[in-house]
């Protein structure tokens, strides 16, 4: 299952719709890096609001995809991480340190604005 | 040996295989523990640590079985148990890996604390060159 | 003055024979079968006679006169199922869903227990009268009914018992959600003041709430002042630093208020580093601070009222 990854002016998202297998989060982690160097993207956001589950595998992929994007000049931001998501990842012990998250779309673009009036040329 | 995954209103039975398998254990273990009355958020939690100790099963052992099971013994005592065995390599001095602290070890078992950090009983009995077996419960409150 | 007997069935002159040995398993089962089919036989008027005793005893006051008879009814033909089936599981049931009926009701354990107890009676009774002529005889019934007859006593009343619990139980939780609410007091800034002693119940009902609120109010910054929290426990030290870093995940950031010197040390014994987590003294400081991560500018009240004249 692909995640759908569209461009908006120096951004991409990515929203995931459904449970993704492993083989899915790292196709998305090539996807993305593969796409923020050819765009040029500034900033990365992944909406995890339809996961239901956050495991260790998972997380990990998610900070493997913030640190890939940041070595090719993009910021990633993880939004729409469900309350009840969040709980269950904080008692396994699992906090994305370093890894910017936002409520939702909106935010996590207001988070990428205020980054990029901060350091233009990239971070 | 193949097992077949079987299915009634109490218990699932499924083999793993692959990292596909993780998936689908989670979403079962969580369909079938909202018969019994678990909030959504312990939902979500039994899902996670279902996830990880399956994942555990398909990254180191390559292959295993998952058991799990409605508990509904009167209005008190409803839950739900997960029994996840593999005769894989087994995890050495396991003692010293479900220790707390152990968490941010990179390799087998990383999952395990966790898991049981999320749940109400958990047992691990795993012998080298055996295999290992996770049985794990949580009750609705 | 006659009284009416009635005759001895035929299985009970073997009985009789075999009165001395030791009560078998099949003579506990042929006896407990015999007296599940008196009793069927004589329900209507042991049900009668036991809903009398109920009105007697004045128990079951709650109740109208035509629920407490429809209710002993079903009560009635469970305990006979028991006897006969030697199985409580239809009963549990049953006890928890009339639990589940009367409790709101106002009906008190004692009642209940007083109730079954009733019967338990009323029906031994009725075998005294039927075995009289027997001693040995109704010996070895009473042997088969009385530990049957006290399992049954046993499971209504701690069906019941269990019911009330889980109902206090609920209203417990009903109350600790009242008791910390989550306050929106400006766009995006939440404020959760906890009173009182925290347990992990409480902890946990706490991080939901929360997380709750952030994302029903679009919270960007939380207030969470324990200037009432006495002390807490490393467990539930821990618990709070996971409430802040949940609350993270979620894109807001929390200051942690009215730590007292104790809890600070509390937090820094299980490892949190407070430099990392917002802490500010008292909960007033902790809305300023939020304020200006939030953009505002805090302007004193006399420059506003100068700058409009």
């Amino acid at each position: 299952m692909d995640v759908p990854i569209l461009k908006q002016s120096r951004y991409l998202i990515a929203s995931i719709q459904s449970a993704l297998s492993d083989e899915d989060l790292l196709r998305l982690r090539d996807a993305l890096a593969d796409l923020v160097g050819r765009h040029r993207a500034r900033g990365v956001i992944i909406d995890v609001t339809a996961l239901d589950v956050l495991d260790s595998f998972a997380t990990r992929t998610l900070r493997a995809i913030a640190y890939t994007t940041k070595l090719r000049g993009a910021e990633t931001v993880i939004v729409g991480i469900q309350p009840d998501v969040a709980f269950a990842m904080v008692q396994l012990g699992l906090t994305l340190e370093d890894v910017p998250t936002s409520l939702d779309l909106e935010e996590g673009l207001a988070f990428l604005d205020q980054q990029l009036e901060e350091s233009p040329a990239g971070p | 040996m193949l097992l077949t995954d079987t299915e009634n209103e109490n218990q699932v039975h499924l083999h793993i295989a692959s990292s596909a398998d993780v998936v689908a254990a989670r979403q079962r273990a969580r369909a079938l523990a909202s018969q019994v009355g678990f909030s959504h958020s312990n939902l979500t939690v039994i899902a996670t640590a279902v996830s990880e100790v399956v994942r555990n099963i398909v990254e180191y052992a390559k292959e295993g079985e998952v058991t799990i099971t409605l508990i509904n013994r009167g209005a008190y005592r409803k839950g739900v148990e997960i029994v996840a065995a593999d005769q894989g390599p087994g995890i050495p001095e396991v003692s010293i890996v479900m220790r707390d602290g152990y968490s941010t070890r990179k390799g087998l078992g990383i999952g395990l604390p966790g898991a049981r950090r999320l749940m109400d009983d958990f047992e691990i009995v795993s012998e080298v060159g055996k295999g290992t077996t996770v049985t794990m419960r949580k009750w609705v409150a | 003055m006659a009284t009416k007997q009635t005759p001895l069935m035929p299985r009970e002159e073997e009985l009789i024979s075999s009165s001395t040995a030791e009560p078998t398993l099949e003579s506990t089962t042929a006896l407990l079968r015999e007296l599940v089919s008196i009793l069927r036989e004589n329900r209507t008027e042991l049900r009668q006679e036991w809903a009398r005793r109920i009105t007697e005893s004045r128990l079951l006051t709650a109740m109208t006169r035509e629920e407490v008879f429809a209710e002993a009814t079903t009560v009635y033909d469970n305990y006979v199922a028991v006897l006969e089936t030697g199985s409580v599981e239809a009963l549990q049931n049953y006890a928890r869903d009339l639990s589940e009926r009367i409790i709101p009701r106002g009906v008190e354990t004692q009642e209940v227990l007083g109730v079954v107890l009733l019967l338990r009676d009323v029906l031994a009774r009725a075998l005294f009268k039927k075995y009289q002529l027997n001693f040995d005889l109704l010996n070895q019934v009473l042997d088969a009914y009385e530990p049957a007859a006290n399992r049954i006593a046993n499971t209504v009343a701690v069906g019941f018992v269990q019911e009330r619990e889980r109902i206090i139980r609920q209203q417990q939780e009903a109350i600790r959600e009242l008791s910390t609410p989550v306050l929106r007091v400006r766009e995006r800034l939440l404020i959760l003041p906890i009173i009182g002693l925290i347990d992990q119940q409480r902890a946990r009902q706490l991080t939901e709430q929360l997380l709750r609120g952030i994302r029903e109010n679009r919270g960007k910054v939380a207030v969470m002042d324990i200037t009432g929290v006495p002390a807490i426990d490393s467990p539930i030290a821990n618990r709070l630093v996971q409430t802040v870093e949940a609350a993270r995940l979620l894109g807001a950031t929390v200051i942690v208020t009215g730590l007292s010197p104790e809890i600070a040390q509390t937090l820094v014994t299980i490892g949190v580093e407070l430099g990392k987590m917002n802490t500010v003294g008292d909960l007033q400081g902790g809305i300023e601070l939020a304020e200006r991560l939030l953009g505002y500018k805090v302007v004193p009240v006399e420059d506003v009222a100068s700058r409009s004249r």
